[in-house]
Order: structure tokens, then sequence, then C-alpha cells
């Protein structure tokens, strides 16, 4: 569950990353047109993302290959891909709003994970169930450090659109 | 490459992007309605209980099996009766054991049925490398006095158990301790050999009013 959820599904996103500069500019120019400030694309991964984190499809993703299939393509094309096309067209709010929920979902899975008392995944143990939580809210916890001591620092620049074009997270 | 006409067409860019957002969210929206049965499971264990109560699936009738005296039976020597599956081994020291105490106290509380025939409680082992009769007999007797009420029984090929956990749902996974890790829960068969309700531990008091209420009607 650690493995799949902290590991695999991260590399998948990242693989989606990459491929942006594979799409041709053309088409790239044409999408952007479809999403100003970056809206759609974000919107797209986080439907993307609230999917592959239902505890089922999880489940189904280990013992049904089409669904491990599923989540091969779609993690990279819907939700890295998305994420890194709209994140340099996105501005300050919706970058704060994204990295707040963002931050947000790992406390809120984290908690969950760590308190259940019953597994919510039939193919993992209560073990790496609580694990996961741990590492969660600690992932959590790190990434609201960084963004506080950004907007501390007063560091915004890279949280707005005129800087590079990196995905968060 | 900023020209005059991407700024004029800005207004329909966001346009644009307000109805390609707005189809985005129906459609995922929508999706994710799909994908948990109406926002109601979330989890395997829900789902798979949404999906017998909306249509009950037949369990694999010709599985071989053999039971706590060595006798050799399939599910559909048991049909025309109520059945009460669980899944244990006989090793568990843990949910097994509360699965074990609820069968005991509803093979006491449906006394009755039971002797009427109308009525069978069944241990399923999966454990097919360590499980046998002797076990299953010894794992009986440590809940209960011999009775017909209550068998256990193991599948005689790992096939067979693969298709009864297919059709239960049932995911078993090695502990790191030799042991299992499952999934837990009474399952009702009906007497036509449908699967047709999945209770969780502990809803010992819910088994006994459903299967009242099927044998007084």
């Amino acid at each position: 569950m650690t493995a799949q959820m902290l590991v695999q599904i991260p590399l998948l996103l990242m693989a989606g990353i990459l491929l942006v500069p594979v799409i041709p500019t053309r088409l790239r120019a044409r999408a952007a047109r479809w999403d100003q400030g970056g809206v759609s694309g974000l919107v797209l991964a986080t439907l993307a993302m609230a999917f592959w984190m239902l505890p089922r499809s999880l489940d189904a993703s280990t013992t049904d290959p089409l669904v491990a299939l599923a989540k091969f393509l779609t993690v990279p094309l819907l939700i890295g891909l998305p994420l890194a096309f709209s994140w340099p067209r996105a501005g300050f709010i919706v970058r704060g709003v994204f990295l707040t929920e963002f931050v947000a979902t790992f406390f809120r899975l984290g908690w969950l994970y760590r308190v259940s008392p019953i597994r919510l995944c039939n193919n993992y143990g209560l073990g790496d169930q609580q694990r996961l939580g741990n590492y969660m809210l600690w992932i959590g916890g790190g990434l609201l450090a960084w963004l506080a001591l950004k907007l501390l620092a007063g560091n915004f620049k890279s949280l707005s659109p005129s800087s590079s074009p990196g995905a968060p997270g | 490459m900023m020209t005059t006409s991407d700024h004029m067409s800005a207004p329909t860019a966001v346009l644009r992007t307000v109805v390609l957002t707005v189809g985005l969210l129906l459609v995922g929206v929508a999706g994710l309605g799909v994908a948990t049965d109406g926002f109601h499971a979330f989890t395997t264990e829900t789902a798979r209980r949404v999906a017998v109560h909306r249509n009950p699936p037949a369990v694999p009738a010709t599985v071989p099996l053999v039971n706590q005296d060595g006798v050799h039976f399939t599910l559909a020597d048991l049909q025309g009766k109520w059945v009460l599956v669980d899944f244990v081994y006989t090793r568990c020291m843990t949910i097994c054991t509360v699965l074990g105490a609820d069968f005991a106290q509803l093979e006491r509380e449906l006394a009755e049925p039971i002797a009427q025939d109308r009525i069978q409680l069944l241990s399923i082992s999966f454990d097919l490398a360590r499980d046998t009769p002797a076990e299953l007999a010894s794992y009986l007797t440590r809940f209960r006095g011999a009775g017909p009420g209550w068998q256990a029984a193991i599948p005689l090929t790992d096939d067979g158990l693969a298709r009864l956990e297919d059709a239960f749902g049932i995911t078993v996974i090695p502990d790191k301790m030799g042991g299992y890790t499952h999934n837990a829960a009474i399952h009702l068969v009906d007497p036509t050999g449908r699967l047709v309700d999945i209770f969780d531990l502990g809803q010992r008091d819910q088994v006994r009013a459903a299967l009242q209420r099927e044998l007084a009607s």
C-alpha cells in the first residue's frame, strides 16, 4: 500500500510530467486556449487523483489487470501531464488553492489511515495502512513547512506563472 | 508569441475554459459516482455488499470440498437450505476466533430451524497447505460440541478455492508471521445457491433477524 501510493503512483505521475515536451507545440498552443489560468488542467488532474485515492480503485488495481492497465495509462496522462501542462499558466491564487488542498489531502488521508481500525483495502494489512498514514502525515507536514517558508521568505516568484514550468509537490 | 489576436481572444479563452471545466466536473463527478456506487461504496468490502444486494451471484456449486469427518461434498448438496458461510483458517487466533464465536452463538440461537434441516452453518478453510479434516474437527470442538448444524470444510484443489474466493469476494494475503490477513464476514446463501447478503463481524443479530424473516415468509 505504501509502495503503491508513495512510490508507484508518484513515479507514474512524473512520467506524465516528462511527456509534456513530447506533445507538439501546436497542439499545446491549441489546448492552452481551453485552459485559461491552468484551471481546466488542474481540475482534470484533481478529478483523476480523486479516483485513484478511492481505496477500492487501489484494491482493484492490484487484483484486476485491466484496472492496473487503466492506472498505468491514466495517472501519467490524466494527472501528470495536465498538471505539468497547466501549472505554468496558473496564477498565484490558483496555485495557492491547489497546493493547500494538496497538502490538506495528505493530512486527511494520513490521519484516516492512522486511526482507522478497519482495513480500507482488502489487499493490504492494517500495519501497512498505519505506516502509510504516518508517512503521509510527515509528507504533508514537510510540504506545509516548505510552503510556509516560501511565503515567509517572500519568495513568491516560483509560485507565480512567470517562473519555470515546474510541477507541484 | 503574444500577438494582438491572442489578447483579443482572451475572453473567448475564459469562456472555453469555463465550458471545459464545467464539462470535466460533470463527467468527473458522474464517473466518481459510478465508481463508488453512487458515493456509497468507497472500499472493496462495501462494494461487494452493494454488488450482492443488486445482483446476487450464484456460488460455485460444483467445487469439491471435504468436511471435518472426511466426507466429500459440494455446495450443490446444501441447496434447499439457507447456508451461512464464513472463511477461516484453523490456526487463526484473531478474527477467525470472533467468527467462530459468532457461529457458535448462531448455532445455539438457530437450533430449531437447524434441527429442521433448514439452515446450515459452514466454515470454509482457505489454508490448503496446513488444514486437514482433523484440524477442522478440532477447530469446531474449540467452539462447541459436535453437531451437524455447523460444518467445516476445505476445498480439495487450489482451483476450487480460487473459484470460491472469487465468487464470495474473499482476499487472503499472507502476513509475515506465517498466518494470513483476510477479510472476514458472514455470507448468506439462499436455498437456490445464490449469495444474497454479506454481514460484518458482530452483526449476529442482523443475521438471525434476516434468517428468521426469510424462514417465516
